[in-house]
């Protein structure tokens, strides 16, 4: 059961149970509609851009303790960043969850308690369905971001 | 008081431990638990004569059907034809003309949709379907719609799951051109009374395809005591082969319809000024078809009417109520779809932890299921929860195998404290 303790770690659980920026942003002036059409799974991400400086970001939707989580810590460690930081660690945690061996653990703080994730293929896309979404926002994407 | 039946000659008493041993693929472990196969609604196991059939026909009788005159081919044409025979006794068909080959019920519906559908429909008729059916029997119809200017109209469910026929009575109306239903829902198991439906229908003249896709695994199907008009399952659901399907056709619809696909073999003389199209079923067989599937379909129906279909239908039943007890007992649990008439499949939410989660906690314990919408988002809206874990059954399956399930819940419900 190793590797299921990797997944659903204490940090996880908690922020599953208790996710963080879990609200409407009215002051966004960047939002996003993110779907994973295998499970239904949704997601709809805020950010409030100024001058290229992520000042806030909060997201919410329906998905399952992975994609609740992943996108809780995301809004945790994204603000304040700058838009170019924010893609720069959007590149690191991809390589993290789909186990490339070139992946660099340190560079994603806090999210590497998603590591275990790229263990279980099917639950890759769970952790990055918020990814997706706030990267849709940040480029201004007028369609929803999938998974796909 | 009715005497026990005898089963006399290639039929035997039904006896799951025996009948396991023919699925080579449930011997083995996964994560290292022994695997607890319950996801047959997405598909079934292949017993070991489907495979060694697919085997054999790659190995000494691999060929082009309906075309050479070579002996590889006349015996890859017979063998084909001869799976097609098996599949009309199967289901009853009247003649062998009413089963076409498709890829799949998918295929099946979109060929009747885009045939009979742009052929005989128009700008305000209605077409009606139920709430409980699967994507593959809304959106070709949804396509049909955009096409002609046809409308959908919905039959709604109650809370448990069942059909609420007083209003498929009120939708019924001059402007109906076409029914189109589940037989049995792979969301939530319920056996639609289609009869009943089918007898509504034809009293207004309206033609009825049935998507049988859950139910051939389950229910013996005669098309003629069912006197429906179309007939859509897949191979792959009832221990054949991935890739094959049926589509059966009365005759006289068949004959009115044009053309799904063209090319090959659905030809009878081609010049560039006209082209005579081929008899039945090869109208709608363009191309060279899943040869190699249709002959592991029909070794499936052999296996399948080897078996002591009474002694099946109580296995699976005491299957379905052993594992509704089972699962209605665990804390936090809810059931979704209680119709009164059920087969093999049991859907389920968990207080606060989601199906994805559940599907992968269980694949640990060795346990397969489906989690998500089950390609029926409009069933999963209907009972307000995103996606459910639904564990669906064959006639392999065992009560052992269905603790192991429950045991494999507690789990989850560990994990999420």
């Amino acid at each position: 059961m190793a590797e299921l303790d990797d997944l659903y770690q204490e940090v996880i659980l908690d922020h599953n149970k208790s996710p963080r920026n879990y609200r409407v942003l009215a002051n966004a002036n960047r939002r996003a509609e993110g779907y994973n059409p295998l499970c239904g799974d949704h997601v709809t991400v805020y950010v409030k851009l100024d001058d290229g400086v992520i000042q806030d970001i909060a997201f919410q939707g329906s998905g399952c303790a992975i994609s609740k989580a992943s996108a809780s810590l995301m809004t945790a460690e994204l603000k304040g960043k700058t838009e170019a930081a924010a893609e720069d660690l959007f590149e690191s945690v991809h390589k993290m969850l789909t186990g490339d061996p070139e992946a660099n653990h340190e560079s994603v703080g806090k999210l590497k308690i998603l590591a275990g994730v790229c263990k279980f293929p099917a639950r890759v896309k769970c952790a990055s369905l918020a990814w997706h979404t706030v990267n849709a926002a940040l480029k201004g994407e007028s369609q929803p971001a999938t998974t796909e | 008081m009715k005497a026990a039946p005898q089963y006399l000659g290639s039929v035997q008493a039904f006896d799951v431990m025996r009948l396991r041993e023919d699925f080579p693929i449930l011997r083995q472990k996964v994560h290292g638990k022994p695997l607890v196969y319950l996801d047959n609604g997405a598909t079934s196991q292949k017993p070991q004569a489907v495979i060694d059939a697919v085997n054999h026909y790659y190995t000494a009788e691999n060929s082009n059907i309906h075309r050479g005159v070579h002996y590889l081919s006349e015996r890859a044409t017979a063998a084909y034809e001869a799976a097609r025979e098996k599949v009309r006794r199967f289901i009853n068909a009247e003649t062998e003309k009413e089963i076409v080959f498709v890829r799949g019920t998918t295929e099946a519906i979109n060929l009747v949709s885009q045939s009979y559908g742009r052929t005989f429909l128009k700008v305000g008729d209605e077409i009606i379907v139920s709430a409980l059916e699967h994507h593959s029997n809304i959106v070709p119809w949804q396509i049909l719609c955009e096409q002609t200017g046809a409308k959908l109209r919905v039959i709604p469910i109650n809370h448990k799951g069942e059909l609420v026929l007083e209003e498929f009575s009120r939708l019924l109306n001059e402007k109906t051109k076409f029914v189109s239903i589940a037989h049995v829902s792979n969301a939530l198991g319920t056996i639609v009374p289609i009869k009943e439906i089918i007898r509504a229908a034809h009293e207004r003249g309206i033609p009825v395809l049935v998507d049988g896709a859950q139910a051939v695994p389950h229910l013996r199907v005669d098309v003629r005591n069912l006197d429906c008009d179309f007939y859509a399952f897949s191979g792959h659901k009832m221990f054949g082969p991935t890739g094959v399907g049926i589509l059966y056709g009365r005759r006289e619809l068949l004959d009115a319809m044009p053309p799904y696909q063209a090319g090959g073999d659905m030809i009878s003389l081609v010049t560039f000024e006209k082209t005579h199209y081929n008899v039945l079923p090869y109208k709608f067989e363009a191309g060279t078809p899943n040869i190699a599937g249709g002959i592991g379909l029909g070794t499936a129906i052999d296996y399948l009417l080897a078996l002591d279909w009474e002694g099946l239908a109580e296995h699976e039943h005491g299957l379905l109520s052993y594992a509704t007890d089972a699962l209605a007992s665990i804390d936090g649990l809810r059931i979704i779809g209680t119709a009164a008439e059920k087969a093999g499949v049991l859907s389920f939410v968990l207080d606060s932890v989601h199906a994805h989660d559940v599907g992968t906690i269980l694949d640990q314990e060795g346990v397969a299921v489906r989690a998500g919408h089950h390609c029926a988002m409009p069933v999963m809206q209907r009972f307000g929860v995103p996606a459910t874990t639904r564990a669906s059954f064959a006639l392999y399956n065992t009560t052992a195998e269905i603790d192991v399930l429950a045991q494999a819940i507690h789990r989850v419900r560990k994990v999420f404290g």
